[in-house]
Formats: structure tokens, C-alpha cells, sequence
């Protein structure tokens, strides 16, 4: 008994699931199938999960039986045949909608990850975890076809429609030629070069190599690594002899340390916090050599393509009396008539042409003050805090092990610039201040690294000021 | 102009008798009316029948031919106002409208229409917006059919018959004098298929001969005594009347098996999901043969009580398959068989839910337990279809949702992060939101808005807040709502009432959210429309004195603006109107314009943005200003940080929003804005090089200070 081959396309808005949709309508009705098809589109265009759902049935049948078959409108749980998903959760959500059977089921699935807003939104990392959903597709399908598909649409300067179709192709769920499906994509006249390149990258990648995870790991975990890292770091961020007090801060730790940990985490976020983001950073960083053309890279610039990239800076008042002389910073950030005259001045933000000489030199000329960084309010400020905090660390690990390598992992709160850094100094030294209650407490440890996640959950603080609550 | 162009669509209504017709359910039903001989066509847009009205918009040459009248009505209630061209003069007309909350704004006009009667066809097209992908409240437009008696076609989804229906419809509005409705769910608006053209039919009259020739008839105005008369009319000649057309007509289907001691009864639009569901548990087969026999309500409203006392008559049980609540038919089956003494079982919403809708999944436990309980010689001997399938597992928690937001380059995000920094200031207001794409703020990552109240009732949903306060509450509304009927019943009731609140108008040019059309403050020229009609006129015009206008991607200035207007002393309304083209429709005008030029060979530079991944911190900040999809994280570069950093993919258009925000909020040096230079001119060249030269001078000088 003829049957129907049900597919179902689940996308995102704006990813085009519809024209996916409509080239697997061609490629049936070219090649002696009915094909109908329907979408769920609404408010799901404008960046939602959308769904396409296609069925086809051979005309032949049709003709030998004299009868038209009655086709679904939406896909039924246990009789999809197949299922493309065009970004890795979509995938997932196939799985938890229950289209996908393991005894029938081809599922093709692009690995990449397009974030939702509240996976992007989290002042910390707040993506979701992309293994389980591996994994539970690796069970879920007859066949799986997995891998990058988005990368593959890049790399040919195609759509990821156009990879998909040839998974669709490659692997071999659907009774067409591969000419069958090359002629769709040629008849639809639009960039058909590179759609036809994708789609050779897509039955490549459908025929070709096992699935890898979209994200390797970053960490290799040796506190060699990590200090070796940090060395370089500090060296372009001052000079060699800040990298040796550097290297100097973490051998005093070795007494202590018993395990990588402390040592690692401690090594890790000492070199960030020394290397702090201020305006002479900031400058140098922009004037750097090979800078533009990492931009270009990315923005896709043509060989020979002039291009210019305009920064947008809003340094405030704090900031520059920051960068200034200690003693001069301090009596100018006290002065409230000093305020009054001068704040007017940064209260707005500025554009600035880096590629450009009127951008460039000034940001330049600010960037050689480094050497006199040493100098700054903002050193002496970071410096203290910082020694603060490794005193910290030096004296509770032989009483606590544990609470001294959360207190290590803390500085992970101190990031960014302005309100931000404000905010994260803030809750930074919150947790700080809490450590005298806390020490000799057994869950001392997972209290502090509690409050730590619960400061990364949101900008206003409602799950900090909870935490501390609890705390208290 | 309308989001993309129909002109290859518009060709499909071109086609002739016997040519075969493939596209779109909401398509195929713009043809059959031609086909029918409609003489005029009106309707506000709204998914899922946009379509519909974009491409009449699209196809005037056509409509000039034939001598149909399209309009593209300021609102439903306008629309269905439109059909009292068919009460004195014979002439088809259909509207159309997204339900039900059209019908919910139309049923004035609706019912006055009803009352009174129709000579010529009447025809409502209603995409009802139910169930998955909807994006109004979940009810059921079939309770205006009961309550102003008009007749409730709901054709099996596929589009031969959705094309008989509208040709039927029309003849059944007539033959009654009662207007149809046409109900089209979701998937079936979108539904691609293929049936067999006819000719189109020019109508006879045209509205022209209707103007010209004018006649008046005093018993259909709505007032008494006739408006009495009218109710009675409804009861004693068209009600029977269009009974009698339904039978004769066969418009409800009698299918499946003849013999059995069980049944079941469809709405017609559910005849396929059924069919599937029984095909799956090995009751029937691909082409819908099955033993059990099926009445398929083609016609929801009037029942036809013959047929079903005929159908329930030599059956135990039936079970009916009637979507969303509350039961009207299923009490109306109950009662008819009762009156008739006829003790068929109704099993209907015991075994499938009362509410939401009937997937795959909820079809086949209601299908399964009826014919478990009352015909377990056929499931005996069945052999279930479906496969298992996959465990899910744990997984539904750890997807993240996908809820929808502003597309790339939105001109409405930048309003919504300057409220967010207004909040900042000021604390929290209340918020009065409307509908349009400026709903999504009530999402992640702006969290504003309290509650929405219909299309163009923003600033009437905050009316209760008016006294004395020690803050105003804000209200939002799109320029669609606003013309839709925001100008009234928000900004002249404000005036009228002395409102001391603020009004944010968010002006883009378009009926954005419904998919781009053209209204009167649209800025584009439209031969077939006047458009270009300032929204601060209208305002001005019903007596608003604080009236401001701001280039809405520049979030300071509209920070700026909207802490004044929440401070200011000056008593009386407020209005901002945010001014930015709305980024979908202006992507899909520009973007061609812009790839001719460069491959004519004309400079032209384009703008997108980056962020340094050397300076971001990664506190995504910017992302809880923005939510741009093309503003997105990766993996941090950098070993030694764990969080991922911010990083503006390839779909950025360049609007600007990251560096205002990234000023407005003091957010980090981080963000740049890049300028690609296509064509460049031999200044551009010469003008590089030199910069790149004296720029790399500087930096190996620098790096050789520093080695």
C-alpha cells in the first residue's frame, strides 16, 4: 500500500524554511510526485521557530487508482520520514515534539548554533547546553546527518537552504537523482553558482565524514598553559618586568596550593585583572597592527576593497581622571566644581575614524602613555584591590582549600567598562566583605560560588540580592 | 508597498477554463472569486490572509478589466461596512480579515448587514487564527455566526474544495439572503495545492451600474419596525431557505463507509488530520476509504437537523470532531437528536479536549478511545501505521525558547532601549502596549509592556490612568493601530478627556506587521493610493499640542525626549512619534537597488558593525539593549576568559543601533562601525594607501618600542 512521505522543515524565521520548502515541491512535482505543502508562519517570521510541512505521493499510484490521497496538514507523531532542521535546538525540538522516530526517521540537522535571546542576554554564559541535545540526537533518528551546515553555506557564499537540500540529497531519503535536484536548484535562476556549491557541500557533508560537535573544547586545563598565557598577555598589556611581578604573585601561592586548581583559576584571572581594560588599553588595542585587517576578514571585505571601520568611544569623566596622575585624578574625581567645568565635555559620545589619520593619531598618541600607566589613579586603585584579594586567597586556603579557590574564580565578576565594571566591582567586593562570616563554615565554598552565578544571572541583581539573602 | 511583490502570483489569476491553478489556499480563493463574478473586494490584512489583499494590490490591471472594485479598507469594521453594497443591488462582494479578531472589530457592521438581508452574494473570507502559529487570544469565530445568523462554511482543506466552497458560498448567500462566511484555518490560508481554472466572470452589474442606476429599498435599513421584521425574516425564510440550498447542493459530505453501527462527524476543515489519524491506526487508507462512516460538516453553521438525525439514526455512537470551545455543535447534535428521539451516543469532547488544538497527537488518544469503547471489532483487527516516537527524554528543558523579537535593524529596538534607559532613570512606568511588531518589547530583552488591548487601543488600554500621579503612564502604539482606529479612540480620547499621559507612535512607513502595506502615513508613492499623510498632522489636527517627532534609531535624543515627556509640567496629552523605515521592507527595497549599482560599477559604501573581540568583556550589555538577531556571542578567543563574547554576524544591515546604544548607555569602547568601499574612485585608492602607509609607519615604530 502506497503511502505518502511526510517532511517536515522546522527553521527560524528569516532562515528560509520556505524556499527549502518550495525547492522540495519542485524537485516532487518534476519527478512524477503530487506534493503539497503548508507553513506555520505568523508572528514565527519575524525571528521565532517557524515549520514547513511538505508530503508527496507518486502520481503514478494516482493514475493506476483513479483516486486522489487524502494529505496531512501537519506532521503526526510517529510518521515523519524525514526531518531538517536547520540549527542545532530546532533539531532538538523536533525530538521533544516527537516527529522523529527511530525506526523511520532520517533527520538532518545543521550542528550550529543561532542563541536566543535569553542564551545571549546573561551578563555570564548562559548558552544552553549543546551536548545533551547531541546526544539525544545521535538516539533519536534512523539516520542522522549532522554538521555545520551554516559554516558550509559561508564558506560557498550560498544559503543554508541550499546545504540542507543536498544533506536532503545525500542522504539518500528521498527517490530522486542528484540531477533531479541540481535542476531545481538551477531553475530557480537565483545565485545558482553558489547554491549549487552549497549544495555540494551539503551531500558531501551528508555522505562524508561523522558528525563533530559544534564546539571543541577550549580549555586545555594545565596551570602551565594558562600562566604561559598570562605572561603574554601581561607583556603586551605593560612590559616584561609587570609580566614578572606576574609570574612573581602566583610562585607565592605555591605553598599553599595542593591541587592545579588554585593555582590555574588564581593564574587565569590574576593575568585579566592586571591586564584591566582602561583608555590606554583601549587605545592601543585599536592602533594595533593587523587590526583593520582582521576586520576585514570578518566584515568580508573584497581583495583590494578600500574600508574603514569608525569606533564608538564614550570614555566619561571617571575614566579620564582615571588615566591621569594619581594625585592629580584624585583631586580633580573630589572637585565638584572641577566636575561641573569639565564633565560637560564627555558627556557625549564620540565616533572615531581609526583607519583614518584624524582618528588614528590621537588614539595613538594615547596609547604610548602607557609607560606612565604605573602612574594612573586607575593602577593604583587595581593594584590594591588585587593585592587585597590575593592576600585573601594566601590566608584562607590552609584553612579552607575550597573557599580559597572559589575566592580565586571570583575576579570572573570584574569585567567590562563603566556602569558595567561599576556593577561587577560592586557585587565583587559584596561577596568579598562577607568572607569573615563565612570562613570556617563547611559550605563556605558553594555559598560563595552560589552568590557568584547568581550575580552573572542578571544586570539588575534580583537573583543576587536573593543569594545574599540566603547567605545572610 | 507590500513586503515582496505578487506580480508572478497575479499571473495565476490570469488563468482560464481548464488550465490547472497551482499555488496557495488563500490564492486559490482570490481566483474562485474572480471565477464567481465578485464585484468588489474589500478587507484589512493580517496573517494568515494578507496574501489575499497584497495580491488584489498587486493585480489592479486585472480588476480594471473585469470592472471589480478593490479596496484595501481602513479596517474591518470598515470593511465589513463595505457589504452594504450587496444588501439593494445583486452585486457579488467579499471582505476579508484575520480572525477573530477582525470579526471581533467588524461585527457592528456584521450584524446591521445580517439583519437586513443580502440581495447580491456576500462573502466573509476569515483566516481563523487558532491553534499553533497564532498570534491573537484562542476563540472561535463560529459564535458570531450563531449570533447574527450568518452561515459558517468550513470546507475540507484542499483546493478543489475550498474553490467549490467559495463559488457555493456565493449562491447560498443569495438563495438565503443571509451573508457567508468563508473560515480558513492557518494551514489551509498557506495550503499549497493545485485545482482546475475556470474562466474569470465579469460581474453583472458592476458597482458602476449599481451607482448608476440607484434604488432604495426602506424594509433592509436596521430600525424599527423592521429591524422586528428582519428577526423573524431570519428564523422563518432564510434559515430554511438555506437549509434547503445545503441539502440540495450536497454542500455537508457523506463519505466513507454506508453500514456500521459507529460514525464519526468532521468539521471539514479537521477531514484530513482525521483521515490521517484513522489511516495511521490501520482504519483507513491513504486515499481516505475506510469502514466507518464519515459526515463531514462542510457547512458548521446552520446544522442541518435531517441529515443528522439521518446519519446518528442506526448508529450506538458517534463521535464528532469539533476544534475549540466552547462545544456549539456538539450541544446542538445533543439537542437535535433528543428533540428527534433519536439515542445515538455523542461522544465528542470526552474523549478530545475542550480547548486548544487538535493535533496529530490529541486526534489519535480521542480517535483511539472511541473506536476502543465502541468498535473494537474494527480496531481488532487493525494493524496500527505509526512508528515510536524518540524518547525525548530530559531535552524539553534544556531548549531554550525561541520566542519572536525584531528582526535585524529594526527601527522599533532602538524605542525600546531608550525606554529601558528612561526606566533607568525614572524608575518603572506603567506601560500600555497595542498590537503590531512592537508587542515583541514585552520579551526578552526589554521586558515593558503591561497589557494589550486590541489593534489601535494602546493609549485607550491606559485611559483609567488618568489622575493625578506622581508618574505617567506610557502607552505604545503602532501607525497601523494608529490609523486602524488609534486616532480616535486613543489620541482623541486623550484630548477629550484631558489625559496627562504619553503616547509613543511608532511610525515605519508601513502596516509592518501584517506584512508591510501601504497605509496613509506611508512615505512610498502609490499610483493606486494617497499616501504621505503625517501622523503629527493627524494629531495636531484632534488637538494635541505636545507633539514631537524623533529619528527613532537616535536612542538618546529619544531618551531624552521621553524623560521630558514624562516630567515636563505642561499639562495635557504628549506624543512622540519614532520615526524609522521599517527594516524588513526597506532591506527588500534597497538591497536589489544596491547590488545593481555595484555591479554597474557605481562606488557605493556600505555600512555594517563589528565588535572588537580584543576589548569585549563579555557582559553582553549591548545584548540587553538589543536582542538583534545579528548581535549574537561566540566563544571567547581569548584561553584565558570562560564567558562568551558578543560578535555581529554577517546579516547586520548597519542600522546603526549598537554604537547609539553603546553611547547612550556608556556601554564600552567596543563597538565600531565598518564603511566597505565598493567601486572605490582613484581618490578612494590614493587616500588608503596613504593612510594605510603612514598608519603602519606608526604602528612598526610602535611595536619596535615595545619588543
Amino acid at each position: 500500500m502506497t503511502r505518502p512521505i511526510s517532511i517536515a522543515v522546522v527553521a527560524l524565521g528569516g532562515q528560509g524554511g520556505g524556499v527549502l520548502a518550495q525547492w522540495i515541491v519542485d524537485l516532487a512535482e518534476a519527478n512524477g510526485y503530487l506534493a503539497q505543502y503548508t507553513s506555520i508562519a505568523g508572528v514565527a517570521q519575524r525571528t521565532g521557530a517557524t515549520i514547513y510541512f511538505i508530503e508527496i505521493f507518486p502520481e503514478a499510484v494516482v493514475k493506476a487508482t483513479g483516486k486522489m490521497p487524502v494529505l496531512a496538514l501537519m506532521p503526526a507523531p510517529g510518521d515523519v520520514d524525514i526531518v531538517i532542521a536547520s540549527e542545532l535546538m530546532e533539531a532538538g525540538r523536533a525530538v521533544t515534539r516527537r516527529f522523529v522516530s527511530p525506526d523511520l526517521t532520517t533527520l538532518i540537522a545543521s550542528s550550529h548554533r543561532v542563541y536566543s535571546v535569553s542564551e545571549k542576554q546573561a551578563p555570564g554564559d548562559g548558552r544552553a547546553d549543546d551536548k545533551a541535545v547531541l546526544d539525544a540526537l545521535r538516539l533519536a533518528a534512523k539516520k542522522l546527518v549532522l554538521f555545520d551546515m551554516d559554516q558550509a553555506a559561508e564558506d560557498t557564499s550560498s544559503v543554508i537552504s541550499a546545504v540542507l537540500f543536498g544533506a536532503l540529497a545525500g542522504s539518500g531519503a528521498l527517490p530522486f537523482s542528484r540531477a533531479a535536484y541540481e535542476n531545481v536548484i538551477t531553475a530557480s535562476g537565483k545565485s545558482v553558482v553558489n547554491n549549487l556549491a552549497g549544495f555540494a557541500r551539503g551531500i558531501e557533508g551528508a555522505q562524508g565524514a561523522p558528525p563533530q560537535s559544534p564546539h571543541a573544547d577550549a580549555f586545555p586545563a594545565s596551570v602551565h598553559d594558562t600562566l604561559e598565557r598570562g605572561v603574554a598577555r601581561l607583556q603586551d598589556y605593560q612590559d616584561a618586568s609587570y609580566a614578572a611581578l606576574y609570574v612573581e604573585r602566583v610562585e607565592k601561592l605555591r605553598g599553599v596550593a595542593t591541587d592545579d586548581r588554585l593555582l590555574r583559576e588564581t593564574a587565569r584571572y590574576l593575568a585579566l585583572w592586571m591586564s584591566y581594560e582602561d583608555v590606554i588599553r583601549v587605545a592601543d588595542l585599536k592602533t594595533r597592527t593587523g587590526r583593520l585587517e582582521k576586520i576585514g576578514a570578518e566584515a568580508r571585505a573584497l581583495p583590494g576593497q578600500p574600508y574603514y571601520s569608525i569606533e564608538y568611544f564614550h570614555p566619561r569623566y571617571e575614566e579620564v581622571c582615571d588615566t591621569l596622575p594619581a594625585a592629580l585624578g584624585a583631586t580633580l574625581l573630589k572637585s565638584n566644581a572641577m566636575r561641573r567645568l569639565l564633565a560637560p565635555f564627555f558627556a557625549k559620545g564620540r565616533q572615531i575614524h581609526t583607519a583614518k589619520l584624524s582618528g588614528f593619531l590621537p588614539l595613538y598618541t594615547l596609547a604610548r602613555l602607557r609607560r606612565y600607566r604605573r602612574g594612573t589613579l586607575r593602577f593604583k586603585k587595581e593594584n590594591a584591590a588585587i593585592e587585597a584579594w590575593l592576600a585573601q586567597v594566601m590566608t584562607i586556603a590552609p584553612q579552607d582549600y575550597e573557599l580559597a579557590v572559589a575566592i580565586a574564580e571570583l575576579p570572573r565578576l570584574i569585567k567590562g567598562y563603566g556602569d558595567t565594571h561599576e556593577r561587577g566591582m560592586d557585587r565583587f567586593n559584596r561577596i568579598m566583605a562577607l568572607l569573615p562570616n563565612l570562613i570556617g563554615k563547611a559550605d563556605a565554598a558553594a555559598k560563595v560560588r552560589a552568590l557568584r552565578d547568581a550575580a552573572l544571572q542578571d544586570e539588575e541583581g534580583r537573583a543576587f540580592a536573593a543569594e545574599l539573602q540566603n547567605v545572610a | 508597498m507590500a513586503e515582496r511583490s505578487f506580480k508572478e502570483e497575479v499571473k495565476k489569476l490570469r488563468l482560464g477554463q481548464g488550465e490547472e491553478f497551482r499555488g496557495e489556499g488563500i490564492l486559490a480563493v482570490t481566483k474562485a472569486l474572480l471565477q464567481a463574478g465578485v464585484a468588489y473586494v474589500g478587507g484589512y490584512q493580517g496573517a494568515p490572509i494578507s496574501h489575499l489583499m497584497d495580491v488584489l494590490a498587486d493585480a489592479q490591471d486585472i480588476l480594471d478589466e473585469l470592472g471589480v472594485h478593490f479596496e484595501a479598507c481602513a479596517s474591518e469594521a470598515a470593511a465589513g461596512a463595505m457589504l452594504a453594497a450587496s444588501v439593494n443591488y445583486p452585486l457579488r462582494g467579499a471582505v476579508t480579515w484575520k480572525s477573530t479578531v477582525g470579526t471581533n472589530v467588524a461585527s457592528d457592521a456584521l450584524a446591521n448587514v445580517a439583519s437586513g438581508g443580502v440581495m447580491g452574494g456576500a462573502l466573509i473570507i476569515i483566516g481563523e487564527d487558532y491553534g499553533e502559529g497564532s498570534s491573537i487570544m484562542q476563540e472561535r469565530s463560529h459564535a458570531f455566526a450563531m449570533k447574527s445568523q450568518i452561515w459558517l462554511l468550513d470546507p475540507r482543506p484542499n483546493l478543489p474544495s475550498i474553490v467549490h466552497m467559495v463559488e457555493k458560498g456565493f449562491e447560498l448567500s443569495e438563495a438565503s439572503n443571509t451573508p457567508v462566511m468563508l473560515e480558513l484555518r492557518i494551514r489551509a490560508c498557506h495550503l499549497y495545492g493545485r485545482f482546475e481554472a475556470k474562466d474569470n466572470r465579469r460581474p453583472s452589474p458592476s458597482v458602476k451600474d449599481a451607482m448608476e442606476n440607484p434604488v432604495r429599498d426602506v424594509t433592509r435599513i436596521v430600525l424599527p419596525p423592521s429591524s422586528y421584521v428582519h428577526e423573524q425574516e431570519k428564523i422563518d425564510q432564510r434559515w430554511p431557505a438555506a437549509v434547503q440550498f445545503i441539502k440540495d447542493h450536497k454542500l455537508n459530505e457523506f463519505m466513507g463507509g454506508v453500514v456500521g453501527d459507529i460514525g464519526v462527524i468532521v468539521q471539514g476543515g479537521l477531514y484530513n488530520s482525521l483521515m490521517r489519524t484513522l489511516e495511521l491506526q490501520g482504519l483507513a487508507d491513504a486515499f481516505g476509504n475506510t469502514e466507518a462512516p464519515i459526515y463531514v460538516l462542510n457547512v458548521a453553521y446552520p446544522l442541518v437537523n435531517e441529515e443528522i438525525v439521518g446519519f446518528c439514526a442506526d448508529k450506538k455512537a458517534v463521535l464528532l470532531v469539533e476544534e475549540g470551545q466552547p462545544d456549539f455543535i456538539e450541544q446542538a447534535i445533543n439537542a437535535i437528536l433528543r428533540k428527534a428521539d433519536v439515542q445515538t451516543k455523542v461522544v465528542g469532547k470526552d474523549v478530545l479536549p475542550m480547548a486548544g488544538e487538535y493535533t496529530a497527537d490529541i486526534l489519535a488518544h480521542g480517535v483511539r478511545a472511541f473506536f476502543n469503547d465502541h468498535a473494537p471489532h474494527l480496531t481488532s483487527a487493525s494493524k496500527a501505521l505509526a512508528h515510536s516516537p524518540a524518547d525525548a527524554g530530559a531535552l524539553p528543558a534544556k531548549l531554550p525558547p525561541r520566542v519572536p523579537g525584531f528582526c535585524t535593524g529594526c527601527p522599533e529596538r532602538p524605542i525600546f532601549a531608550a525606554m529601558k534607559l528612561a526606566e533607568k532613570e525614572l524608575g518603572r512606568f506603567h506601560v500600555s502596549s497595542d498590537i503590531g511588531c512592537h508587542l515583541f518589547s514585552i520579551n526578552a530583552p526589554f521586558n515593558i509592556g503591561n497589557t494589550t488591548m486590541g489593534y489601535g487601543l494602546g493609549w485607550a488600554g491606559a485611559s483609567a490612568f488618568n489622575v493625578e500621579a506622581k508618574k505617567r503612564a506610557v502607552a505604545v502604539m503602532g501607525d497601523g493601530g494608529f490609523w486602524h482606529n488609534g486616532l480616535t479612540s486613543g489620541v482623541g480620547n486623550a484630548v477629550f478627556n484631558k489625559s496627562d499621559n504619553v503616547l509613543v507612535i511608532v511610525d515605519n512607513n508601513y502596516s509592518a506587521a501584517t506584512g508591510g502595506q501601504d497605509i496613509l502615513s506611508s512615505r512610498a508613492e502609490n499610483p493606486a493610493r494617497s499616501t504621505r499623510h503625517a501622523i503629527t498632522e493627524a494629531v495636531k489636527g484632534v488637538g494635541v499640542k505636545w507633539v514631537k517627532r524623533v529619528r527613532s534609531y537616535d536612542v538618546a535624543t529619544l531618551r531624552d525626549t521621553l524623560r521630558e515627556a514624562m516630567t515636563t509640567v505642561e499639562k495635557g496629552p504628549k506624543i512622540i512619534v519614532a520615526e524609522g523605515e521599517c527594516q524588513l521592507n526597506r532591506q527588500r527595497r534597497v538591497k536589489p537597488l544596491t547590488n545593481r549599482a555595484i555591479k554597474q560599477g557605481v562606488r557605493v559604501v556600505r555600512e555594517r558593525f563589528y565588535v572588537d573581540s580584543d576589548t569585549c568583556t563579555g557582559d553582553h550589555a549591548c545584548v540587553r539593549l538589543s536582542g538583534c538577531p545579528s548581535l549574537t556571542i561566540r566563544d571567547n578567543p581569548d584561553p584565558l576568559k570562560v564567558d562568551p563574547i558578543a560578535y555581529v554576524d554577517n546579516s547586520c544591515v548597519g542600522c546603526g543601533h549598537c554604537g547609539e546604544v553603546a553611547h547612550a548607555a556608556v556601554l564600552c569602547p567596543s563597538f565600531a562601525r565598518v564603511e566597505l568601499i565598493y567601486n572605490p574612485t582613484w581618490i578612494d585608492r590614493a587616500l588608503a594607501r596613504l593612510r594605510q602607509s603612514v598608519i603602519s609607519w606608526l604602528q612598526r615604530r610602535a611595536a619596535r618600542s615595545m619588543a
